[in-house]
């Protein structure tokens, strides 16, 4: 026995250091029909990586007060040494996580990966995405500018909607009576410390249910059920690592040339990473011609601002935006069709996939507008369609003409 | 299924069209060129000349003027006028306060001035100040209306008076016509609006230079390892069918 093999016995007996190796990375069995698809979660794992390296070497030069903050970012964007490269990957980490998340989530709508037995991992998806949400917006107050302290005022004022209870909320929330000092304090203690610690965790318990009942493919079929009947390895089955590491690599790469293109040479892709009125410090006493929120959040948004007040209250809207997010919760049990991947469906649900694509991206585009009439309509009938996606699902899908599922995995 | 996909299309493309027409101020085109090393000292000395009295730069240091190709005598003899020491960031002597009574809002802090206002918006807003008795300061803007800040090089560029149209309703001003020529033409006054302007692009981010040509290292060596994995990858599945 060599001195390495000792060392790793010597650790088994009071770590589960092999055993955690291979039921998770080489003798994990995922179905070998990954395709494009399949990239965004490995790749939503490495964003995470790097926003908490970046935000570590962040924080050691970022000062969390209303007098030094804006300054504190210049500093690092100038006297910090690679203080400009740290920054701008979070800051366009920040963007890509949203990017890769989304096409992520999309993934598991088109081939149901959220169907059962797999409803837990889609539950902590959702939390995970929803602790991402804070997370940004958290982040998004820290450099002090006028969308920085303007998008914070808006979003805590929806709080305010809520009847009754909603303007002591908000200065709860706050800290104060407006977007001050302590609300950056208190940001900062919660997106550098709180949410972190709750995203990983999520993180955690997202892979562990993953890793136990085993990931879905694009057929959407159970590798599990066929099985070699000697060695009980699922015959669609590959393991993880070194044939799902060395493909991941592959995909780390085209990623991280889409990254660097975009930090290297268009860091505020347009305004849309970095906004032109954030490089503004931030000002209380003058509200900005027009405030949106970044595009991530203009989805939602603009659900917000396409459903009326009622009674000059904005709570209608703000509880639209709840559920609009709260729905995504209910997908496993509101799917009704035979067969989960979207390659063996009928062509209603194709359909109304492409309307509910078309409706968020309609809907993240007009949330970046300033509100019109005509933009109002645009933004009704699309949140229409948003919510109808879910709230039919459960008879579209089971009136949908299926195809029969293939026995085991195709190409 | 083809109807169905150019309905969707029309669908998502709808808002766009909706909205593409909004009317906005013309801006000219700023003639930026961050590897004009001449222009960008050219642009430094205009900016510490005439900015600097009202104007801060907090974040910019004296010293990072060395990137752009002057030695640290050359920025402590010519550039440094309200500093000791090279590596002092640019401040200056006024206080908000007095700024606030003198122009009615504090001159801002120019340190980012070109990330957020753009360059071709500066480029024009510092050719588009023109005479306006109504105004406390006797001048106003094309791009700025009402602006706080009197017309600086007012004595290089001399003084315009605005030429109206009718539109409509409105009088609008449809050009700005020279009444009183400063101490240099106007198309020299467009090359030296035009040097400050890219000092000022380069002052908002002094490491963009850095930035892109380490970018294309790292795209390149990305390139490389790209191939690699590929291989790599090609090699271990071979045996999957």
């Amino acid at each position: 026995m060599s001195a390495l093999q000792k060392m790793m016995g010597w650790i088994d007996d009071r770590f589960p250091l092999t055993a955690t190796y291979k039921a998770h990375l080489s003798e994990y069995y995922a179905p070998k029909n990954f395709n494009f698809w399949y990239f965004f979660g490995s790749l939503a794992l490495l964003v995470l990586v790097i926003q908490i390296v970046t935000g570590i070497f962040l924080t050691m030069n970022y000062k969390p007060d209303a007098e030094l903050a804006f300054a504190s970012v210049e500093y690092i964007m100038r006297d910090v040494d690679w203080g400009w490269l740290i920054r701008y990957m979070h800051s366009t980490g920040a963007s890509m996580f949203f990017v890769v998340v989304y096409l992520h989530m999309f993934r598991g709508l088109m081939y149901g990966s959220y169907r059962k037995p797999r409803e837990l991992i889609w539950i902590f998806g959702v939390l995970i995405y929803l602790a991402l949400m804070a997370e940004a917006f958290l982040g998004y107050l820290l450099p002090w500018g006028q969308m920085s302290f303007w998008g914070a005022q808006v979003i805590v004022n929806l709080f305010a909607a809520v009847p009754f209870i909603g303007e002591d909320l908000s200065v709860w929330i706050r800290g104060d009576y407006v977007i001050s000092d302590a609300t950056l304090n208190r940001f900062f203690a919660f997106h550098v410390i709180a949410l972190p610690l709750v995203l990983i965790a999520l993180v955690a318990v997202h892979l562990v249910a993953l890793h136990e009942v085993g990931s879905n493919n694009p057929d959407g079929v159970e590798i599990k059920k066929k099985k070699d009947p000697v060695t009980h390895i699922p015959l669609d089955g590959i393991p993880f690592h070194p044939y799902y590491t060395v493909k991941d690599i592959v995909g780390v790469i085209v990623f991280l040339m889409v990254f660097s293109a975009i930090l290297f040479f268009a860091p505020e892709m347009g305004g849309y990473f970095l906004e032109q009125a954030n490089f503004v410090p931030a000002d209380p006493l003058k509200t900005p011609a027009h405030i949106a929120p970044l595009w991530y959040f203009t989805p939602f948004y603009a659900i917000l601002r396409a459903v009326p007040p009622l009674f000059g209250s904005q709570f209608p809207g703000v509880v639209a935006m709840g559920l609009s997010i709260v729905l995504m919760f209910f997908l496993p049990w509101l799917d009704r069709s035979k067969v989960k991947s979207i390659r063996y469906r009928g062509p209603i649900y194709k359909i109304m996939l492409a309307l509910f694509v078309v409706s968020f991206i309609g809907l993240g585009y007009l949330g970046l507008l300033p509100s019109t009439p005509v933009a109002t309509i645009f933004a009704q009938v699309f949140s229409v369609i948003y919510f109808l996606f879910f709230l039919l699902m459960p008879w579209y899908t089971s009136i949908d003409k299926t195809k029969p599922e293939p026995e085991r995995v195709t190409g | 299924m083809k109807r169905m996909k150019n309905f969707l299309f029309l669908l998502a493309a709808a808002p766009v069209v909706a909205f593409a027409s909004g009317a906005s101020v013309h801006l000219d085109k700023a003639p930026v060129n961050l590897a004009d090393q001449e222009s960008l000292q050219r642009g430094a000395r205009m900016f510490v000349n005439h900015c600097l009295n009202c104007h801060s730069a907090g974040s910019m240091r004296y010293s990072r003027l060395q990137d752009l190709g002057l030695t640290e005598d050359q920025i402590k003899d010519n550039l440094m006028f309200a500093a000791e020491k090279p590596g002092e960031t640019m401040k200056v002597g006024m206080t908000k306060s007095d700024g606030k009574t003198w122009f009615g809002a504090t001159p801002p802090d120019l340190s980012v001035i070109a990330r957020s206002r753009g360059a071709d918006w500066l480029y024009t807003y510092l050719r588009g100040f023109y005479r306006d008795e109504t105004r406390a300061t006797g001048w106003n803007n094309t791009v700025f209306d009402k602006v706080g800040m009197p017309h600086v090089l007012w004595s290089l560029q001399g003084e315009m008076v605005p030429v109206m149209k009718k539109e409509g309703e409105h009088e609008v001003i449809e050009r700005l016509e020279l009444v009183k020529p400063g101490s240099v033409t106007l198309a020299e006054y467009d090359a030296m609006v035009g040097d400050l302007v890219n000092y000022l692009v380069w002052m908002g981010e002094p490491a963009q230079l850095q930035r892109k040509q380490l970018g294309l290292i790292v795209l390149a060596f990305l390139a490389v390892f790209f191939v690699v994995a590929y291989y790599l990858k090609k090699e271990f599945w071979k045996d999957i069918h």
